[in-house]
């Protein structure tokens, strides 16, 4: 497939001075070949950007209650409608997705913070500890995950509200949890990689110089076996994102005053026939932002990982 | 076939131990006391809530409160009810047959997608046909179950009018007339489910076909003359299957998953929706129970893949 498409104007200036192409930019140009990867990172930027600064620019309250104007479509002075207290939906949307894509990230970081670590720690050290670490990520991968999810907020969401506030509380638990569960992928990924990497000359070199075990993780395996975990870290971006509207949509999620996505989505299900614009937008910006994040971990793949381009 | 299976089963046997532990740990570390309540009520002396606890041996060392509930729970006695006031385990055994139901006539209708369509397009890749279906596989996955579920309710059930959206287990109905309803109202749940997960799996088979399609001992039953038609349905497909296999008992814990969400969504009487109910309703034993049978159904599957997979591939017996 790579000598089939016609090379692009920067495929062919990096071409002509091949020399000092660092990896990074080798990357980048592959990326860029994926046309869909491309389409998705600007969406997903300009949703960012939108999450960011949106509610800076539109000083709408998300709980400005008015009952003269309920359930109104979208219009002029409410551009994606009103819900059944005449809320701006638009407003709860900007408002809404910084959760939303916040939990995203922060449940990925954990998941990824938790997976490094023990796949470097099963992959550097054989014999029981890493058996004893591949069973421990064998039995998490055999836990039903959202019922333990479930249950984990069920027993748990009293006591950090109080501790953290609702606010607070119920984030850290949702991160913590989603990220607890979702960390075996990347930890399975890191010990394959290590298993490679660390036989390789140039590891065995550094050895030889002196360098002590952590020194080699850090600065020779590690970096080497980064491609394939932002890939998966990528994946999880998505996966948590879902996981978090899963759960406000079942109503074990944010408090209805903290309208994220998924919680929008389930104050509205009661309308649907009445109001069918209240659904469509959350619902479709959670899928959008999976969408577009899929697409981007599509690319990076492409990207990161040469033996997979066809 | 006979040792793989005992050995396979001796792996299983762990992996729910391990599973009741994490389970038992959740339940021992969560804040709040049975008997809290108890100690506040003015009416009932410190000495008989004592009495109780030491009968109930909440005092009792950890250790020993794990393996009395680890015995209950398998002898199938689970406690009972306060909220529906039954028996725990006639409650989840009544809602066990509907949840398997529907999550096995999806997996049949994500099989009749993933297939033919994951076939086709490694047969051709990056044709147009691969293209598209490649991008509707993303669009498929990306899309939430609860999404779907509700742009099916308002498509089917508020535009058009076809689909009735509650699940209703008193259809007043006999012979082909109840099959009818039934079917009917069990179109959108397992469209819903089956429509996420053959997305997902169009894009296993698919990667799978490829990875088989160029090896060598393909290329010589194409030498050898053999129809473009059999080399991929006798050859590769054949092999192909093998690690969808295993995939696909992975993504079993997220099928439940799915199928909580959906008969959340549609109302269907099965185990998601009674788990549901019991969380938001602080009914503790049921939420137990609910989860220990997830757990249950997620390892067993685990098996019978691992299973399917000794069957399909003999090599492995033999490791």
């Amino acid at each position: 497939m790579a000598g089939s498409i016609p090379a692009s104007p920067i495929a062919s200036a990096s071409a002509a001075s091949r020399r000092n192409v660092s990896p990074a930019a080798e990357a980048w140009r592959r990326f860029l070949r994926h046309r869909l990867a491309v389409a998705g990172l600007i969406v997903l930027a300009i949703m960012v950007l939108m999450v960011a600064f949106g509610p800076l620019l539109w000083k709408v309250a998300i709980n400005d209650i008015d009952f003269t104007s309920r359930l109104h479509t979208p219009n002029a002075t409410h551009p994606f409608g009103t819900d059944d207290l005449g809320q701006d939906i638009f407003a709860r949307m900007l408002y809404g997705g910084r959760i939303s894509l916040a939990v995203g990230l922060a449940a990925m970081l954990m998941a990824m913070l938790v997976g490094v670590t023990i796949g470097a720690i099963a992959g550097i050290s054989r014999g029981v500890v890493d058996t004893a670490l591949m069973w421990l990520t064998d039995l998490f991968l055999s836990l039903p995950q959202l019922p333990l999810l479930l249950i984990l907020i069920y027993l748990f969401r009293d006591a950090l509200k109080q501790a953290f506030g609702p606010e607070v509380g119920v984030f850290l638990l949702i991160v913590l949890v989603i990220g607890g569960f979702r960390w075996m992928p990347v930890a399975r990924l890191v010990r394959a990689q290590f298993f490679s990497l660390r036989e390789k000359e140039f590891v065995e070199a550094a050895r030889a110089l002196g360098a002590s075990v952590p020194r080699q993780v850090v600065r020779h395996i590690l970096p080497n076996s980064l491609g394939p975990v932002i890939v998966a870290a990528t994946v999880d971006v998505a996966a948590a994102i879902i996981a978090e509207s899963t759960l406000s949509f079942l109503g074990l999620g944010f408090p209805p005053d903290i309208p994220s996505w998924g919680r929008i989505l389930n104050d509205s299900k009661e309308y649907l026939d009445i109001a069918p614009h209240w659904a469509l937008f959350p619902g479709t910006a959670i899928f959008l932002a999976v969408l577009c994040i899929s697409f981007v971990g599509d690319g990076l793949r492409d990207a990161l990982d040469p033996r997979r381009v066809l | 076939m006979g040792h793989y299976f005992l050995r396979r089963l001796l792996i299983a046997v762990p992996s729910l131990l391990g599973i009741s532990v994490v389970l038992f740990t959740v339940l021992a570390l969560a804040p709040g006391d049975p008997f809290g309540e108890m100690l506040l009520n003015p009416n009932i002396p410190p000495e008989v809530a004592q009495r109780l606890r030491v009968q109930f041996g909440l005092d009792d060392p950890v250790w020993q409160r794990y393996f009395r509930w680890l015995l209950a729970m398998f002898r199938g006695d689970w406690g009972f009810s306060f909220i529906s006031r039954v028996d725990v385990d006639t409650l989840v055994w009544q809602r066990v047959p509907v949840t398997l139901a529907v999550i096995g006539a999806s997996q049949i209708m994500a099989l009749l997608i993933a297939l033919p369509v994951g076939i086709y397009s490694a047969a051709r890749p990056y044709s147009w046909f691969d293209r598209i279906a490649s991008t509707l596989a993303f669009v498929g996955f990306s899309l939430p179950t609860f999404f779907t579920g509700l742009l099916l309710i308002l498509l089917f059930s508020i535009k058009l009018d076809w689909l009735p959206f509650v699940f209703r287990t008193d259809i007043a109905a006999t012979g082909w007339q109840w099959w009818w309803e039934h079917i009917k109202q069990a179109i959108m749940p397992v469209m819903v489910l089956g429509l996420s997960q053959g997305a997902s799996w169009t894009r296993y088979v698919r990667s799978a076909m490829l990875d088989v399609i160029r090896l060598d001992y393909v290329t010589t039953a194409r030498s050898k003359g053999l129809r473009e038609y059999a080399v991929i349905m006798k050859h590769v497909v054949r092999n192909a299957l093998i690690p969808v296999v295993t995939l696909v008992a992975l993504t079993m814990p997220q099928v439940f998953g799915g199928a909580i969400v959906t008969e959340q969504i549609f109302r269907v009487p099965g185990i998601g929706a009674l788990l549901i109910d019991a969380i938001l309703r602080n009914d503790t034993p049921v939420v137990m129970a609910v989860t220990f049978v997830l757990s249950c159904l997620v390892v067993l599957f685990n098996l019978i893949a691992d299973l399917l997979y000794g069957w399909l591939d003999p090599r492995i017996t033999y490791r």
